[in-house]
């Protein structure tokens, strides 16, 4: 367990942060916390600044104004001289040890095999050493069931192996926070359920603080300890799942929810 | 006719020396074409403008100039004497060709670099990659296949400007080819002598290719993709 | 820098504009020649007539694999007298000059225009056919309307290309930059030294510099094959 401070039951929090692109603000000073071991979805229409909010805390997009805290460190920003101030490569570096992220697309890199993918990160940026990293790698592959692809190509297994194997490459980092960037909208309809189910696997088997954006609202209602509604950059409602799903507060949930049902 | 062994043989007396200029300013091509081509998309401005200046300076003034400016130059303000000799000049020579090529070569690796997709960026900071594993590890392995044919089409480009180290006496099969050329005897047999010269510069295009398709499905095997189309690479050209 | 003399320089001058103007000569003639003769043989190849298609695709290969002097001291030495008697000497030049410079880029340029006529659309082509177009209106009217403005940078870029290619002519004694600069200029300083070359080079990037920014604005406006 971490040590004990005052941030012990914040893994990551949001302190009124903005974010821009040229004049179009997509979040609006955005505020909250989530525990650790927590698994929050969030859900909204598209364009509501869901995913800038799993880029901010992977340090792909830089805040505008505000800062990120995560496991207590500020993450978009570095103390330096009692100030805060833009954080550097290294700083970032640092910081991002602690978080993982899976993406939409899989991100898998065509010049490396499946084993290679999982365990260049370990082996480059953790330190550890290829028979550890190959070990783990192995038992990891072996979770997402995808032990008899170790030496295929990523342009060799279909969408949902892909996907897979890029959880499998997250996990591998040990990570603290696991992004989960909409994993499932690029696969087709049948492999979405078996990527689910190893997901909300390794959600209940684990203490990772889970961040996930997705369109699948059952997934969303069985897995996650809070849901929070987003709209144009702001939160709109943020609960148990069962609240928002059967009872929500605010219209703009229930029209959101209905839009989706209908869609479904 | 009967003199074609006679000329084939002068004329292969500067392969060597075209070889040495060739496979020496391809080597020193690749070098500047990667250094540059990387400084070119550094975050630092005056890094970025000073690879500009090279890179444009030796694209726009002409070789032919770049050469005989080199070959008084180095002397002059260096203190190489290297224009004295044969060899000297040659290295002259392969130094202007690196030079000069490296600046065509340092645009076609900032563009394949910046041909990799973007995501897969993304997915090395997520693995916490330093700048310098994202861009050994995951961007230039999967940005060189993109960069073999447009590079071939660069080394013929190379291996014909060789010809033209004649204009500062370097002993290579162009002026070699033309020492005959001042024989009197010769002069009805002209066409042969070039046609020779010919088929051999033809013959060495011939290599660089089949050498650049092997290292291109080699490379493209390695990131699970096929060969790409013949058709746009051709029309791409190496000149301007 | 020690032994740079401003004044050496400075004396350069007229002898590389001199050759300048020479030098601009041949590129735009080389170019007209290189922009007509590469429409032609592109057309030739699209026509896939056998035998032809497949001796102009060598034709294209070897000249575009060997090097351009060559092709130079060729036609200037072997070509030249057998076609050319009773010509003025610098006539004979520009002709040969012309020619090489002209022959050698429309090797490139018809892989330009080739790409060019391919990215019109294959409906474009039946849209045509089923008008019952006469094939000329189908190039003239179709395709070719579509196709060269998207291969105009290309050739732009082939022919700042060239116009760095004209000293090679200095060779056969046409009085271009380099020719006036390592002849006339020489023999005046008793040799050519580091700054008559800067000079020349400069006036190169002078000019070639500007016209490809033209050439990428020009780009960015029509796209590229």
């Amino acid at each position: 367990m971490s040590e004990p401070s005052e941030t012990n039951n914040e893994m990551i929090r949001f302190e009124n942060v903005v974010k821009r692109f040229g004049s179009n603000t997509v979040l609006e000073d955005l505020n909250f916390t989530v525990a650790p071991g927590e698994f929050v979805t969030l859900i909204g229409p598209s364009g509501s600044g869901k995913t800038t909010i799993l880029r901010l805390v992977m340090t792909l997009e830089k805040v505008s104004e505000g800062t990120i805290y995560v496991d207590g460190k500020p993450l978009s920003h570095m103390p330096k001289g009692g100030k805060l101030v833009p954080a550097d490569e290294k700083y970032l570096r640092e910081a991002r040890k602690s978080i993982g992220m899976v993406f939409q697309q899989f991100n898998l890199f065509p010049n490396m095999n499946v084993l290679r993918n999982v365990t260049e990160g370990p082996i480059r940026s953790l330190g550890q050493s290829r028979d550890e990293a190959e070990k783990k790698a192995k038992d990891l592959l072996e979770l997402v069931g995808l032990t008899d692809k170790i030496d295929a190509r990523p342009t060799q297994l279909s969408g949902g192996q892909q996907q897979r194997v890029a959880i499998a490459r997250a996990l591998a980092m040990e990570p603290k926070v696991l992004l989960l960037d909409e994993v499932t909208s690029a696969l087709d309809p049948e492999l979405v359920t078996g990527v689910l189910h190893l997901l909300k696997d390794i959600a209940n088997s684990t203490d990772i603080t889970f961040l996930c954006v997705t369109h699948e609202m059952q997934f969303a209602r069985d897995v996650s300890d809070r849901v929070m509604m987003f709209d144009g950059g702001q939160i709109v409602e943020d609960g148990h799942p069962e609240k928002i799903f059967t009872d929500p507060d605010h219209d703009r949930t229930r029209e959101f929810l209905q839009a989706v049902l209908d869609r479904a | 006719m009967e003199n074609f062994s006679i000329y084939l043989e002068r004329v292969l007396e500067g392969l060597p020396a075209t070889l040495w200029a060739t496979g020496g300013g391809i080597a020193l091509t690749i070098v500047l074409s990667f250094l540059a081509g990387i400084a070119l998309l550094s975050p630092s401005r005056t890094v970025r403008g000073l690879v500009r200046i090279y890179v444009e300076g030796f694209r726009g003034s002409s070789e032919v100039v770049q050469l005989f400016f080199f070959a008084v130059a180095l002397a002059i303000f260096f203190g190489l004497p290297w224009n004295q000799t044969a060899e000297g000049l040659l290295l002259i020579g392969i130094i202007v060709l690196g030079l000069n090529h490296g600046a065509y070569g340092a645009e076609i690796v900032r563009g394949a670099v910046q041909s990799v997709p973007k995501a897969q960026r993304e997915g090395a900071i997520a693995l916490n990659f330093t700048p310098v594993q994202r861009m050994w590890r995951i961007i230039l392995p999967q940005a060189v296949v993109e960069m073999l044919p447009p590079f071939n089409n660069l080394f013929i480009q190379l291996l014909k400007g060789t010809a033209l180290l004649s204009f500062i006496t370097v002993p290579e099969m162009f002026q070699k080819a033309d020492e005959l050329r001042a024989v009197p005897s010769f002069a009805n047999d002209l066409w042969i002598i070039y046609l020779i010269l010919l088929v051999i510069y033809m013959l060495l295009a011939v290599v660089i290719t089949l050498v650049m398709r092997w290292l291109e499905s080699l490379a493209a095997r390695r990131v699970g993709r096929s060969v790409p189309s013949r058709e746009k690479a051709l029309a791409r050209g190496a000149a301007a | 820098m020690s032994k740079w003399d401003w004044e050496r320089f400075w004396d350069a001058w007229p002898y590389v504009l001199d050759g300048l103007w020479v030098t601009i000569q041949f590129t735009l003639l080389g170019s007209i020649v290189a922009y007509i003769l590469g429409l032609i043989f592109a057309i030739i190849r699209q026509l896939r007539i056998p035998v032809v298609d497949q001796v102009l695709w060598a034709f294209i290969e070897f000249v575009r694999s060997t090097p351009l002097l060559v092709q130079v001291f060729f036609l200037y030495w072997v070509i030249r007298p057998e076609v050319m008697q009773g010509i003025e000497a610098d006539t004979q030049k520009i002709i040969v000059g012309t020619f090489a410079l002209g022959v050698h880029y429309a090797c490139y340029t018809s892989e330009v225009y080739r790409a060019g006529i391919e990215a019109v659309p294959r409906g474009q082509w039946e849209a045509a056919t089923a008008l019952s177009l006469p094939r000329r209106r189908v190039w003239t009217g179709v395709i070719l309307p579509q196709a060269v403005p998207r291969v105009l940078p290309a050739l732009g870029n082939y022919t700042i290309a060239m116009f760095k290619e004209v000293p090679l002519l200095s060779a056969i004694s046409v009085f271009d930059i380099v020719y006036q600069v390592k002849t006339e200029y020489a023999a005046s300083q008793g040799g050519a030294g580091p700054e008559a070359w800067a000079a020349a080079g400069l006036t190169f990037l002078a000019l070639s510099y500007p016209c490809a920014i033209l050439v990428r604005r020009l780009e960015r406006r029509v796209g590229t094959v």
